[in-house]
């Protein structure tokens, strides 16, 4: 169910007889290769803020890092420990947890035909399909450099999630988070999240419906339901789309 | 933090991901669906981002949280790295609880 860290955190795309070994060394892939990486360094860094939010809501360090080791889909992460470090119940922070989880499963049939690989790399795979990896994998030519990109995205972005959670929860249990503002690392993580997303005239509609429906319904039920209420925004989605071209990934930064 | 919630999340989140790679595979979605699916974020996380600075338990409340992340939205819309709109919001955080 779980992937060990060391397994994928060395992705070996070289393995495939149909690959020549050295991809690596290969100069039209380079700048894929440095995207690839980049992005994982980036990401990283919400791995660190992950680690500083999750202790502050009463995560002790290991729950931290092994959260980020075997969920590794950080919104669903984020949102799980902030739920619960308000008072939350765990039906209420599962429920939201997965419904952020739940594009996964379409990032999934993306990559079902663009990867190569019998079931056991699919398992591993499986693990490994996240907004990051499948944005860099179908933004690529061609289907060599799709499984590349993937695997490459996967493995540095595991290392760098990890990393950046195992840094993040030792700095933050060392201070008081409050002093320094850290409370709000979840929510400015969102903040960054959310961002790039809200470029589409849909994605605004339904963020503003979920933001009011939360506030709403925060007086009146508990902890962690108004989370799952305001999936009541994704109604928006039931209208057609008034402009073509529309990605089925979103790209977030 | 309980162990229970970690082993479920876990569970659960690999369920999506191994539904969609290995169960379904490469079919498509009605559009409509794939449509909502993809709102999802935008509509929860903006949810989340009202909870953790604007409220308290059941209260509502406005307080340093809420001047911290009033800059760090401003950061995100000029286009800030994820890490300044970050550090931004907290230490705007920090300020304000300190004056206060």
């Amino acid at each position: 169910m779980t992937v060990s860290g060391p397994q994928s955190s060395q992705p070996n795309p070289g393995r495939s007889p149909d690959r020549p070994p050295h991809w690596w060394r290969e100069e039209s892939l380079r700048p894929m290769i440095v995207a690839c990486l980049t992005l994982s360094a980036a990401v990283g860094v919400f791995g660190v803020s992950f680690g500083v939010g999750s202790v502050a809501a009463g995560a002790s360090v290991l729950q931290t890092c092994v959260i980020s080791l075997v969920v590794f889909t950080g919104a669903s992460q984020f949102s799980a420990v902030s739920v619960i470090g308000a008072g939350g119940s765990i039906g209420s922070a599962l429920g939201g947890a997965l419904l952020l989880a739940a594009r996964n499963g379409v990032y999934g049939m993306a990559m079902s035909r663009r990867l190569d690989g019998g079931l056991g790399r699919r398992i591993l795979a499986a693990q490994l399909t996240i907004d990051e990896t499948t944005a860099m994998a179908v933004a690529q030519p061609t289907r060599r450099e799709q499984q590349i990109a993937f695997w490459l995205t996967g493995g540095a972005l595991y290392a760098c999630w990890n990393l950046g959670t195992l840094i993040g929860a030792l700095a933050g249990s060392a201070i008081d988070p409050e002093t320094y503002g850290l409370d709000v690392a979840f929510p400015a993580g969102f903040i960054a999240m959310i961002w790039p997303l809200l470029s589409r005239v849909e994605a605004r509609l339904a963020a503003i419906v979920g933001a009011a429906v939360c506030l709403l319904a925060v007086p009146f039920t508990p902890v962690g339901v108004p989370i799952l209420l305001s999936v009541i925004g994704v109604l928006v989605g039931l209208r057609p789309p008034r402009t073509g071209g529309e990605s089925p990934v979103e790209i977030r930064s | 933090m309980t162990w229970t919630l970690i082993v479920l999340l876990a569970a659960g989140a690999y369920a999506f991901k191994f539904t969609g790679l290995v169960l379904i595979g490469a079919r498509t979605l009605p559009p409509v669906f794939e449509r909502c699916l993809a709102l999802i974020p935008a509509a929860v996380i903006s949810a989340l981002i009202v909870k953790d600075t604007l409220t308290s338990g059941q209260e509502i409340v406005l307080d340093a949280r809420a001047a911290g992340i009033a800059v760090a939205m401003i950061a995100a819309w000029r286009r800030a790295p994820l890490i300044v709109v970050i550090v931004i919001g907290a230490a705007m955080t920090a300020v304000v609880r300190q004056v206060s």
